[in-house]
């Protein structure tokens, strides 16, 4: 394999500055959203150290409340439209959409270039708002608080989100086009792997969505500067803007989901060596819940002015959409019935994975009842939810993405021995900071107050413990990433033993990915059945490298 | 396939992702429609709020609605449809492989865009005056608060309308100097039909606007 002259990748192809700045390379503007997202991240992170902190105690002894106001929104802004909307998208999905599908690039290069501008200039706008003021309206941005009292900057920050919004809306809408019409010959729909399928459901949502939450933050932004759509003093309505945000920032948490879902479906039959189960039903769920997502927007409203009729479709609604996302989680934990499950680190965010974003999700059926939430609404219980959907379960699939495709994208193989300490940190750290969450959340204790009656306390102190666990577990692949760039061994083609066509290739990849068209011939996750021939003498990683 | 009686393609136009002429246009087309359906939705947001305060302050609506000039209303959609039949006359053109063609009547959609814009900027600048703009509202009526919610849609939607026309206007003087270059013939004139997709768009959007904003309760 090795040889002595140097083979071209993509990452040695050009090393000048304007060689990464004016890119149309899927996989450089990967590196390029990636390092852009990392940054976000450390932000929203620090927020939440800073309202972890805060919350050790009672009192509101570290920041002042408007202070805690403006870290929560910037930490809920920054976590939700810079890094959780664009993490695995912009990152996974621009490396391995053409490499799954045969594709020398995505359909629009110098789209994709143009959508990271977009995200850079949306989030330093953004980050400018808060450097000069900051925002205190919560990520949500309701009015009339945020149109008419705020005190901070609102039209500075909320243009910052508006022009992000676009740069979702062109990768989405990328991703839409290169699938439909970049597969290689051969490459049928129910030939996809299921992380394509994921992806172009996320694209959907992207592009139906995210106009929708555009132009109803412009309308915002307009009231702020005297016009009157959701005026209440002269017969506007807020819950208007709540219904128009929510039917966007609802299917958000699917953009946010669907791709975690995706990663999980590579990762599951890659490391039991075993066909997927229900590949037709995965490939649908995705679907299904891009499009119920789009209609359980009013659950977010229960406890407005919205009729109760309104209020029981939703909540009927919403127990629906649990349906696909239980179809998937049943058909993973089928795929590991007799497989040779090993346990690497990709693996072990994917078990995590499904541990958390089962309880995540079974907790949001809880909130889908009418009668407990009234009782739950906008307390911990809520916080906690969403967390374990939002942390538990997109973050964990994007670590495993990241785990699963780094020699991939590096070239390099990182220590194994850190990776599990990571990946079983994050998992004991993230229910250590979250699960007393929901205790809280359900014995009261309102959200967005920076001080508490004394009896939270407790779990309190076990939240902000965990967050410390959770603090070093997410640090510490950016160190033996890092470390594997230069001293890592060189990961060859299929590092992993597996099957795909990305696999295929050299590791990094070369500019144009494949020499090439590559010609398909079988359906995905082709593993021989071992397990049902050989029983439990059945070895693993030793499944022959793909020949697709 | 029918390779034969096709002239080679300058290697320029081929991008060098794409296996073949057909699929690169193909792409184009559907990134197109794709990329319009985006802008249903975002237009979406506002017709909906729109419909939402329609049926709720009915009658606040149709008094707001009659300080709208139905005359200059009626012209500016005549010009806008008028300047969709040049657009596609310039589509046309380009099919036909008349390079000079094609510009003349890009300049003659974009001149239509203009009247029409400069119509539209004369009836923002009375409706200023007569302090119907929501950030600068005093005009007094019973319902002026709900009339105001009328003017902010209004000014909302067709401002994001002409943003529109402008953006695409714009677009146009690019496509109208590449033309003159001869840019584009028979062969290969994607840029040319994109645009006319996307023109006939913002049309169509002013053909519903029309309609809901000028002709409310005037039957």
């Amino acid at each position: 394999m090795e040889s002595n002259e140097r083979r071209v990748t993509y990452l040695n192809a050009g090393h000048t500055v304007k060689s990464w700045l004016l890119t149309v390379d899927h996989k450089r503007i990967c590196i390029l959203y990636m390092i852009s997202i990392t940054v976000m991240f450390v932000i929203g992170g620090l927020m939440a150290s800073a309202i972890r902190a805060e919350l050790l105690t009672p009192a509101g002894d570290l920041l002042s409340s408007d202070t805690y106001n403006k870290a929560f929104t910037l930490h809920g802004i920054v976590m939700v439209f810079f890094f959780l909307i664009p993490s695995i998208p912009a990152t996974m999905g621009n490396f391995l959409i053409p490499l799954m599908i045969g594709a020398k690039d995505v359909a629009f290069p110098k789209i994709n270039l143009l959508s990271w501008y977009v995200y850079l200039t949306g989030a330093t706008i953004a980050l400018v708002a808060t450097a000069t003021g900051g925002l205190d309206t919560g990520w949500t941005l309701y009015t009339p608080y945020s149109t008419a009292y705020a005190t901070t900057n609102v039209v500075l920050p909320a243009t910052g989100i508006f022009i992000t919004g676009f740069s979702s809306i062109l990768t989405g809408f990328n991703f839409i086009v290169t699938i439909h019409k970049m597969r290689a010959p051969g490459l049928t729909w129910f030939r996809l792997p299921l992380f394509i399928w994921a992806m172009y459901a996320t694209s959907l949502v992207m592009v139906l969505g995210t106009p929708v939450v555009a132009i109803t933050i412009l309308m915002a932004i307009l009231d702020r500067c005297g016009f009157g759509i959701f005026d209440p003093t002269a017969g506007g309505d807020p819950v208007l803007f709540q219904h128009l945000f929510w039917f966007y920032s609802h299917p958000a948490v699917y953009i946010m989901i669907l791709p975690a879902m995706g990663v999980i479906s590579e990762i599951i039959p890659a490391f039991t060596r075993k066909k997927i189960f229900g590949y037709g039903f995965i490939a649908a769920s995705s679907l299904a819940i891009a499009i119920i997502g789009f209609l359980v927007w009013g659950h977010h409203l229960f406890t407005t002015t919205q009729s109760m009729y309104a209020a029981v479709v939703f909540s009927v609604l919403t127990f629906a959409v649990a349906v696909p996302s239980a179809v998937k989680t049943f058909n993973w934990a089928a795929t590991l019935y007799k497989g040779s499950v090993s346990f690497e680190s990709p693996m072990i965010f994917a078990l995590g994975f499904m541990g958390l974003f089962l309880i995540g999700g079974l907790t949001g059926l809880f909130l889908a009842i009418l009668g407990l939430d009234m009782h739950v609404q906008d307390t911990y219980f809520v916080v906690a939810h969403f967390h374990y959907i939002m942390v538990g379960g997109a973050i964990m699939g994007y670590m495993g993405g990241l785990h699963y495709w780094w020699p991939k994208i590096s070239g390099r193989i990182y220590p194994e021995l850190p990776a599990k300490a990571a990946a079983l940190l994050i998992f004991v750290g993230f229910n250590g900071t979250f699960f007393p969450q929901f205790i809280a959340g359900y014995l009261g204790m309102p959200r967005r107050y920076h001080y508490y009656p004394p009896e939270y306390q407790v779990l309190n102190v076990l939240s902000t413990m965990g967050a410390g666990i959770l603090a070093v577990g997410y640090m510490l692949p950016f160190f033996y990433f890092m470390w594997s760039l230069r001293h890592g061994e060189e990961a060859g083609k299929n590092p992993w033993g597996v099957l795909g066509l990305e696999w295929t290739l050299d590791s990094p990849p070369h500019p144009h990915n494949f020499h090439e068209t590559p010609i398909i011939t079988s359906e995905p996750y082709d593993y021989p059945e071992m397990a049902r021939e050989f029983g439990e003498h059945a070895g693993h990683g030793t499944v022959e490298a793909a020949h697709v | 396939m029918s390779d034969v009686a096709i002239p080679a393609v300058p290697e320029s136009r081929l991008q060098s992702h794409f296996a073949n002429e057909q699929q690169q246009y193909e792409t184009a087309t559907f990134g197109m429609w794709v990329f319009l359906v985006t802008e249903i939705m975002f237009f979406g947001g506002l017709f909906t709020a729109y419909l939402f305060y329609r049926i709720q302050y009915a009658d606040a609506f149709v008094h707001a609605s009659h300080h709208l000039d139905i005359v200059l209303g009626t012209f500016n959609t005549v010009v806008l449809i008028g300047s969709s039949l040049t657009m596609a006359m310039a589509v046309h053109s380009a099919r036909m492989s008349r390079s000079k063609s094609i510009a003349f009547w890009i300049a003659a959609t974009m001149l239509l865009g203009s009247i029409f814009l400069g119509v539209k900027a004369y009836e923002y600048t009375h409706k200023w005056h007569e302090g119907l703009f929501p950030a600068n509202f005093f005009y007094s009526a019973p319902d002026a608060a709900q009339q105001r919610i009328y003017f902010s849609l209004y000014f909302a939607m067709t401002g994001l309308h002409a943003t529109h026309m402008v953006i695409g206007m714009g677009i146009m003087v690019i496509i109208a100097w590449q033309a003159l270059k001869g840019a584009y013939t028979s062969r290969w004139y994607t840029p040319v039909e994109i645009m006319g997709l996307y023109w006939h768009f913002v049309d169509l959007v002013w053909i519903f606007l029309f309609p809901l904003l000028y002709l409310i309760g005037r039957h």
